[in-house]
């Protein structure tokens, strides 16, 4: 029939506009990255004295040292509270109240991080101010994330101790091992790829958050020396002052969101990789 | 089959529902030959939206999109032909020989702290010891045994640039607490912390003041910050605010800078406590 | 004998402080999100009314309602979801049905749409600058942030329409090839119905991704907070204008909790009906 012979055609071009949407975007980061990686080099990222685009000074340490401190606060925030939440809908709760508090996750899934980072300046920041100025801090940053995270580390570990085997568990209670014994001694390792591919992926949607964090971290391009110190993101950074880098200092945004790309790349594609491992 | 059929009619009228209001919107609209885009300096925006009104309501074929992101943004997208015109809120560089300047009112910048804070007024070198964070408690100055949490200007911002250009300091040597954009967000940022201390535009804070935000202007080197001072010329920070153009301006963009400029839009600019120019 | 007691003891303490734990931190998360929702509800419900859904906003959103606000956001969905569905969709059924899973094109597709899934939205915001506002000079538009979106949701409605085909079972097809039905006309008439409610789940939580977001469009579709009068004029989405209105208007916090409310409403709506959709499914698959 002639229509099964050109439909694999169509759907062909479907599927190769996917393909090229990713390579244009790729391409087209590298292109307006290319004065940076050509002509200034990529040490100076690194080596310059701070960060002062209109004084010639790009040195992007500070704001990926504020991610990846943002980042790794939010994540050991939200690794125990999402896993005590996955063990209480497993293990602890009645069937009613664990799917009561499912949706309740799952409603926490669904709120929007401008939502998120408009709450935690209307109430975290000036509770934050109150105990130590100014408020907009690494700290409320943290604490915002956290919350956003929070559903992926639940999410994704309920369904890795869901899957861990029955029979396994029945094992266990049958050699008299108790409720924690049998979730520390069998359930946890059993479930252990899984749970680590849902904190990739958390840790993953915590590097590339912007909004949320903009709006409670204060921006302030520094080392911070306490949580209370103001900080900038470098997704932060890049909703500042995309509007109206020129030049070199836009090649810079360009390349700071590469490398957020290429960071967040090697997240997922570990959490895969162990996702593929446990499946095996 | 019955449920897909559901889902099929259900989506297919909400798809015909938002096309038909998206068309009706397109026949509405034949009416619009001319665009007009203005970008640049928030604090020049809200007075061109307010001209761009009045503007489309003389020439309902034209419409005039206004958009914020500060002096360099505005400067940046007229170079590259985004924008017809740019709003700039100061004068023009050296180095900035392709644009045209057209002043269309005079501002100043002015000192900003919460309502409740005692300090009566603050001198050239107190205000840069406090950004540069040789004064880090208000009791120093006379105010409250408190921390002063400095609210910032983001670089790019001409605010910004007059602001160190009057206190003879670098972006760099300067210690802030708060990074902000747009003035209403400074605004903001000091009306929703006793602490803080910013720099805005006289305008827009009188403005603010005006509407009754708990907001105060602080004398500078003994003069009141007011529109007065900057009509008379003696406050030490004012500044033109400039509509640019690349080249000589034509046509439509010519005849807005002329209308901009003419007696007619005068009441406007008082309206937002500016103090208009002469254009001849 | 008295260490075994001791032992017992020990675990027995072990057993209540685990429990213990468990239940402190799902009570602090319930508080914690009741408090934000109470929040939500009080600053937003004395401001909301239907004049705020079917006015224009004035003073800059302090006063008026957010109806020019509510249709471009309809307008870049519509951009969005009428750009990437079909692109989707044809790469889904393509990767379900026709190509096998080891080909080249198979993999290069779908490890495209893996990478694009795992970019930032704020990277995608960059390029949607950079390529549809200058290159395309497309300005700042409601097409511009639409066609941005765009990409972004290719990722999503593909792997969840994807997954959706490959649930229906192998004996559709093969009870339609003995009856010598056409593979199209099996796609169209079985294969496709049976996926449907589940990419129609998937199509609900693209939406709700599109209606969420915020990076992406800041510099894309802009912020003019006027009635778009063409897909070519700036229009402000929900989520950009809450943005605005806590960030840069003061006293604009009483309108910014309304908005808020209606966005998470929508959404809240939008997530119910995808889940009523995708029953069957892993939950957790679409989550993630």
């Amino acid at each position: 029939m002639p229509i099964d012979q050109w439909l694999p055609g169509i759907l062909r071009a479907g599927a190769l506009i996917a393909l090229l949407v990713m390579l244009f975007i790729l391409l087209f980061l590298i292109g307006e990255s290319w004065p940076v990686l050509s002509k200034l080099s990529i040490v100076q990222l690194v080596t310059d004295s701070s960060w002062h685009p209109l004084e010639g000074a790009y040195n992007l340490m500070p704001m990926l040292t504020g991610t990846v401190l943002a980042s790794t606060g939010a994540l050991l925030l939200a690794i125990p509270l999402g896993l005590a939440s996955a063990l209480f809908t497993v293990f602890y709760a009645p069937s009613y109240l664990a799917v009561s508090y499912k949706r309740l996750i799952e409603l926490l899934a669904g709120i929007p991080s401008v939502v998120f980072g408009f709450w935690g300046l209307t109430v975290l920041v000036p509770l934050i101010n109150q105990w130590q100025p100014p408020g907009a801090s690494l700290l409320a940053g943290i604490l915002v994330l956290t919350l956003m995270i929070l559903p992926t580390v639940t999410v994704t570990a309920h369904a890795a101790l869901a899957a861990v085997a029955d029979e396994l568990v029945r094992n266990a209670a049958a050699l008299g091992l108790s409720r924690w014994g049998t979730i520390q001694g069998v359930v946890l390792p059993a479930a252990k790829a899984g749970i680590t591919a849902g904190i990739m992926l958390a840790a993953a949607r915590a590097l590339g958050e912007t909004m949320a964090v903009l709006m409670v971290a204060g921006n302030v391009v520094q080392y911070p020396e306490t949580v209370f110190d103001p900080v900038r993101t470098l997704a932060a950074n890049i909703a500042l002052e995309t509007a109206y880098a020129m030049g070199d200092h836009r090649a810079v945004l360009f390349v700071s969101g590469l490398l957020l790309m290429g960071l967040i790349m090697v997240l997922s594609a570990m959490a895969e990789a162990l996702e593929k491992q446990q499946h095996v | 089959m019955q449920k897909f059929l559901k889902f099929l009619i259900v989506y297919s009228f909400c798809f015909v529902v938002a096309i038909g209001y998206a068309t009706q919107l397109g026949a509405q609209t034949k009416g619009v030959t001319q665009r007009l885009v203005v970008t640049g300096s928030s604090t020049v925006a809200p007075l061109v939206n307010e001209i761009a009104r009045r503007f489309e309501l003389a020439h309902p074929e034209v419409r005039i999109d206004v958009q914020t992101g500060g002096s360099s943004r505005g400067i940046t997208e007229v170079r590259h032909s985004i924008a017809a015109i740019g709003m700039v809120s100061r004068a023009l560089k050296p180095d900035e020989g392709d644009l045209r300047a057209f002043a269309i009112a005079q501002d100043g910048i002015g000192i900003i702290v919460h309502a409740g804070n005692p300090v009566a007024g603050l001198g050239r070198q107190q205000i840069a010891d406090i950004y540069t964070g040789k004064i880090t408690r208000w009791n120093a100055l006379g105010g409250t045994d408190a921390r002063i949490t400095v609210v910032h200007k983001a670089e790019g911002r001409s605010t910004l640039e007059l602001f160190l250009d009057y206190i003879q300091r670098k972006n760099s040597e300067i210690k802030p607490h708060v990074i902000i954009g747009d003035n209403a967000q400074g605004i903001k940022a000091v009306t929703g912390n006793p602490q803080a201390i910013g720099y805005v535009s006289i305008g827009a804070a009188e403005f603010e003041v005006r509407r009754g935000s708990p907001l105060r202007l602080l004398p500078l080197d003994g003069r009141a910050a007011s529109v007065e001072a900057v009509r008379q010329g003696v406050f030490p920070l004012s500044r033109p605010l400039n509509l640019v153009t690349l080249g000589e301006p034509h046509g439509l963009a010519r005849q807005f800078i002329e209308f901009a400029r003419s007696p007619q839009v005068h009441d406007l600019v008082e309206a937002q406590y500016f103090v208009p120019v002469n254009a001849d | 004998m008295y260490d075994v007691v001791r032992n017992r003891g020990l675990r027995k303490l072990r057993e209540y402080a685990a429990q213990c734990l468990i239940y402190t931190a799902v009570l602090l998360i319930s508080a914690v999100f009741i408090w934000l929702l109470i929040d939500l509800l009080r600053g937003g419900l004395s401001h909301l009314s239907w004049e705020f859904i079917t006015e224009l906003p004035r003073d800059a959103g302090r006063a008026g309602g957010i109806a020019s606000i509510l249709v471009s956001t309809l307008l870049i969905l519509l951009v969005a979801v009428l750009t990437a569905v079909p692109v989707a969709w044809m790469t889904a059924v393509l990767l379900a049905e026709f190509v096998a899973t080891g080909s080249w094109f198979g993999k290069a597709v779908r490890f495209s749409l893996h990478v694009l899934a795992g970019v930032p939205s704020i990277v995608f915001g960059l390029f949607g600058n950079a390529f549809f506002c200058v290159y395309l000079e497309l300005g700042f538009s409601i097409l511009s942030g639409g066609l941005t979106l765009a990409c972004m949701l290719l990722p999503i409605l593909t792997s969840t329409a994807e997954a959706g085909l490959r649930a229906v079972p192998h004996v559709y097809r093969l009870a339609a090839s003995a009856l010598g039905l056409s593979r199209a006309a099996a796609l169209l008439h079985l294969i496709l119905p049976a996926a449907a409610p589940v990419m129609a789940a998937g199509l609900l939580l693209g939406i709700g991704r599109a209606l969420a977001e915020t990076a992406a469009l800041l510099f894309t579709s802009g912020y003019a907070e006027r009635m778009p009068d063409s897909l070519l004029d700036s229009g402000r989405a929900l989520a950009l204008h809450i943005f605005d209105l806590s960030m840069n208007v003061p006293g604009g916090d009483e309108p910014a909790y309304a908005s808020a409310l209606v966005l998470v409403s929508l959404l809240l709506g939008i997530n119910i009906l995808a889940m009523k959709f995708a029953y069957g499914l892993q939950r957790s698959k679409l989550m993630s």
